[in-house]
């Protein structure tokens, strides 16, 4: 066994050879015999009954495949939590860009002209736009009431604390949608035989959603559909769950033509028509005492959920945990639901729920400190969650949490105190102003509640015939480092080099069901999976005398060969199985929420110029304790692009609604940072260990998206003594809060 | 369809194709050069992007019959074999990626940089990456990429060489 230690240390990763020479290959460059190319013919409208379809001239009809919900042969639905998603529209849409019907041909450049080719009557009902509209129930589009999901978390007395507080301290705060915009668009291919069934090779998140969704759809046993992940260029929680939607659209065309089908969306298509972040409002109603202690508090939050249910409940769910964030709440009612509108489903991307709830907190938390006269840093210390306490869902934190000191770290890495004193000065002078902002904060890694429980996710090692070692799971990569980390993992484990190790192609014909890759779950939750596998492996060469307590990298080479030799094919398998100690209650919401959050403290400088009214951030801290950090450059690495994405959640990215439908669905005008527009990152890491993680590991990739919106906009109201409550903020938002500062009148009269 | 004649990584190459054509379209569907990638179609995020007579460009809108004349390095171009480019070799040693879909367009831009600038400045390599997107939010690794490889085609006896 060698002295070495892999985990902890930054080896290269598994797939980055083929990435920079271009060969890594992701799914619209696999090409099959006599392939087709499918596309999609979209609803114009929000809400209405479809009339006639018409087939206009100019097309050779007779060379396409079409496809409708006649075709299925299974249920018209897009399985996953509530079922209510059609795969194709059947008498009525009920939002903008609704898939209809489908086209397929064997040359992809007359697919265009052949979409806007179909014309389809519309006998329009009324919709919903916004979370107010739903509301109301002007119209009833969903159940009986609007409603998808909601949730009540209660703690203590609330009722009872507003007669004893000294402050009292409200506030409303609201967050828009935001594109994941992974680079490379949603694509997939299908292929089918009567006999060898349905697959399909893609690109996504969730090899075992698509499956699921396939078997429903296709009228299918488990055996005969396969799911192969391909190379995948970006997701960010975008490739999570609407894959299977377009990985049901191939396989129906796929179908009916008896040829292979893929389909690829171009950027206009993919930005109108699949997921984004939930809007989301948020209203806090918070009672404090004189020294600015948290008394308790009611907290109201509402998402956009779009025309189905999707993945709102779980977004919803999140979004509530999270809502009471990195403080003690001795007393508390978090009423949370998530409403439909007429627009394409919001859905899954990186925070999940966590960002929209913990802008609203870490805003809120600002304004209370002003309201009772302290700092944004005392308010904070003065109600960070301690050893003991418990979470607004009554988790005890067990952990040797030390939230004051980790606040003090950053604030001295960063240099708040003197650059905050200094701003003040020198915003008196010129024509830019400076702030300096933070927000405190967690995030709870693995499956919420009962989630992991349920999921019962299984992961397998082998020993191969040539004495390597395989990871099998369903976890897929696109660019987070799964492979390499699991590799890491099972490599640490043996006691092996990390070439020694490989992980197999997340192909659901090859690999067990390790469960989505998802909610910042892969390292902690199913590399500590892949640790026991690992160890089984051990064991049973160990056990079997090939192997001695102590071994070379040969020798273990060596056994594992002898043992395949003897006994065939050589794998050990592990499932989760939740720790005795950690209780849910699904109904009243109350217990151990999450197996382990992470935390921290990020600090914005930000500076605001006076001309443009344009909001640069100069300065970046983050600072978080994520557990053992298994692999210090890919942990970097997500620290630092979750933050990337964070700074255009809030200063750039605004989705332009009309009607339910995306207007600014291009990199034209849909602004993303790039290079010039993002200060350097500096990331630094404390390490607590997590006796529910591999090696110690808590979840990171979701973490960074929590902090920046609201430390940015702190920075962006210390800089203007103004308070910004929505994001996107963008310079005609500064630009007119200045001039309401300036004419209250004027403004006031317009109103 | 029209008769395009091309020169791409040294190769003479001779397509059928309609004259309105991309770049991109004929590079990924007439001649399987799968490494260069479509991202959006309309020259804003960079994943496409190849060498024209050594200046990074736009391959998803540039016509191809406009560039029949010119000599075209795609990402297959600038490794040697096994042998990778020192932009290539500076990716990999600085995790200069995540998703690796920009990678291949980022990696020309940077090509196309030390070709014509043997020590940008940070400045300098931020101007000429603007137009490469990395939604991973790659880009500190990125720069610290180019700079390293810069340096080793300085260092580099073969230097002039390996920037052809």
């Amino acid at each position: 066994m060698t002295g070495d230690h892999i985990v902890g240390v930054s080896v290269p990763r598994k797939e980055g050879r083929d990435k920079v020479t271009g060969r890594a290959q992701y799914v619209d460059d696999l090409t099959l015999p006599g392939m087709l190319f499918g596309a999609t013919v979209r609803s114009q409208v929000p809400r209405s009954k479809i009339g006639k379809i018409t087939f206009g001239p100019g097309i050779a009809w007779d060379e396409f495949i079409v496809v409708t919900a006649r075709d299925i042969p299974g249920k018209n639905v897009i399985a996953l939590i509530a079922n209510d998603q059609p795969c194709l529209a059947d008498g009525v849409v009920n939002h903008p860009e609704e898939p209809i019907l489908l086209l397929a041909h064997s040359d992809r450049h007359l697919l265009p002209q052949a979409v806007a080719a179909v014309s389809i009557e519309y006998d329009q009902l009324p919709a919903l736009f916004t979370v107010e509209q739903s509301e109301t129930r002007s119209e009833v589009i969903w159940g009986s009431d609007n409603i998808f999901k909601s949730y009540l978390v209660e703690k203590g007395d609330v009722d009872g604390i507003w007669k004893k507080a000294d402050y009292i301290v409200e506030g409303e705060y609201k967050t828009g949608a935001q594109e994941q915009l992974y680079i490379e668009n949603n694509g997939m291919i299908a292929s089918f035989d009567a006999q060898q069934g349905m697959t399909v090779w893609g690109s996504l998140q969730c090899p075992f959603y698509v499956h699921k969704a396939l078997m429903a759809l296709c009228n299918l046993t488990a055996d005969k559909v396969r799911v192969v992940q391909m190379e995948t260029g970006g997701a960010f929680g975008g490739k999570e769950e609407y894959p299977s939607m377009i990985a049901a659209h191939a396989a129906l065309l796929a179908i009916k033509c008896g040829r292979p089908v893929k389909i690829i969306y171009d950027r206009l298509e993919d930005m109108a028509a699949t997921t984004k972040r939930h809007p989301s409002r948020t209203r806090h109603r918070t009672a404090l005492s004189k020294d600015g202690r948290i008394l308790g508090g009611e907290i109201e939050l509402t998402i956009d959920g779009g025309a189905y249910v999707t993945l709102s409940p779980v977004v919803l769910s999140r979004a509530t945990i999270h809502a009471g964030g990195a403080y003690y709440w001795p007393n508390v009612r978090i009423t949370a639901k998530a409403v439909a509108t007429n627009a394409p489903p919001h859905g899954a991307f990186r925070g999940f729920g966590a960002p929209q709830s913990l802008f609203a907190l870490e805003r809120h938390m600002d304004r209370i400190a002003q309201v009772v006269g302290l700092s944004p840093v005392e308010i904070r210390k003065r109600n960070f969650l301690q050893p003991g306490q418990m979470t607004t869902t009554e988790q005890t934190v067990r952990e040797p949490l030390d939230l004051v000191r980790l606040l003090d770290r950053a604030l001295e890495l960063s240099d708040y105190h003197a650059k905050k004193q200094r701003f003040a000065k020198e915003n008196e002078l010129g024509t830019s102003r400076k702030g300096i902002g933070i927000a405190a904060f967690l995030h709870g890694a693995g499956f919420t509640g009962s989630g992991e429980r349920n999921l019962s996710s299984v992961v397998g090692v082998e020993g191969c015939a040539d004495g390597t070692i395989k990871v099998l799971v369903s976890s897929t990569e696109f660019g987070q480092g799964t492979k390499t980390v699991l590799c890491q993992i099972a490599a640490e484990t043996l006691g092996l080099p990390y070439e020694n190790v490989e992980i197999a192609q997340a192909d659901t014909d090859q690999v067990p069901n390790s469960g989505p890759t998802v909610a910042s779950r892969t390292v902690m939750v199913v590399g500590k999976l892949v640790q026991s596998a690992a160890l089984g492996i051990k064991q049973t060469l160990m056990g079997s005398g090939l192997l001695g307590d102590s071994y070379s990298a040969e020798q273990f080479r060596s056994a594992c060969r002898t043992q395949v030799a003897a006994h065939g094919q050589f794998r050990s398998w592990a499932r989760y199985e939740a720790p005795a100690d950690v209780f849910w209650d699904d109904d009243k919401y109350r217990g151990e929420a999450y197996a382990a959050f992470a935390w921290a403290v990020y600090v914005a400088e930000a500076t605001v110029d006076m001309t443009t009214y344009n909001v640069s951030v100069d300065d970046f801290l983050a600072l978080q304790e994520v557990g053992k950090v298994l692999h210090p450059v890919l942990a970097r690495g997500q620290i630092a692009g979750g933050v990337a994405q964070g700074i255009g959640y809030t200063l750039y990215e605004k989705v332009i609604w009309q009607n339910g439908r995306m207007q600014n669905g291009q990199m034209t005008n849909y602004i993303m940072p790039t290079s010039a527009d993002l200060p350097v990152v500096r990331v630094f890491f404390e390490e607590m260990g997590n006796v529910h993680g591999a090696f110690g590991a808590k979840g990171i990739g979701e973490l960074p998206m929590d902090g920046p919106a609201p430390a940015i906009v702190n920075a962006v109201e210390d800089a203007l003594k103004v308070p910004f409550d929505s994001i996107p903020l963008l310079p005609e938002d500064v630009f007119e809060a200045l001039l309401a500062k300036r004419e209250p009148q004027s403004v006031g009269g317009v109103r | 369809m029209a008769t395009i004649n091309l020169a791409i990584n040294g190769r003479p190459r001779t397509v059928e194709a309609d004259p309105q054509i991309s770049l991109l379209t004929v590079l990924r569907e007439n001649l399987d050069l799968i490494g260069t990638k479509y991202g959006c179609g309309e020259g804003q995020c960079g994943a496409c992007t190849v060498l024209i007579d050594g200046r990074a460009q736009r391959s998803c809108i540039t016509r191809a019959e406009t560039v029949g004349q010119k000599q075209i390095t795609t990402i297959e171009g600038p490794a040697h074999g096994e042998r990778l480019h020192p932009v290539q070799e500076a990716f990999l040693e600085e995790d200069a990626l995540q998703c690796g879909y920009c990678t291949p367009g980022m990696i020309m831009s940077v090509v196309a940089l030390l070709n014509r600038n043997h020590h940008p400045t940070q400045s300098e390599i931020i101007d000429s990456l603007n137009g490469n997107i990395c939604r991973c939010g790659a880009y500190s690794r990125i720069i610290s990429a180019v700079q390293k490889a810069a340096t080793s085609l300085a260092k580099s006896e073969i230097g002039t060489g390996a920037r052809q």
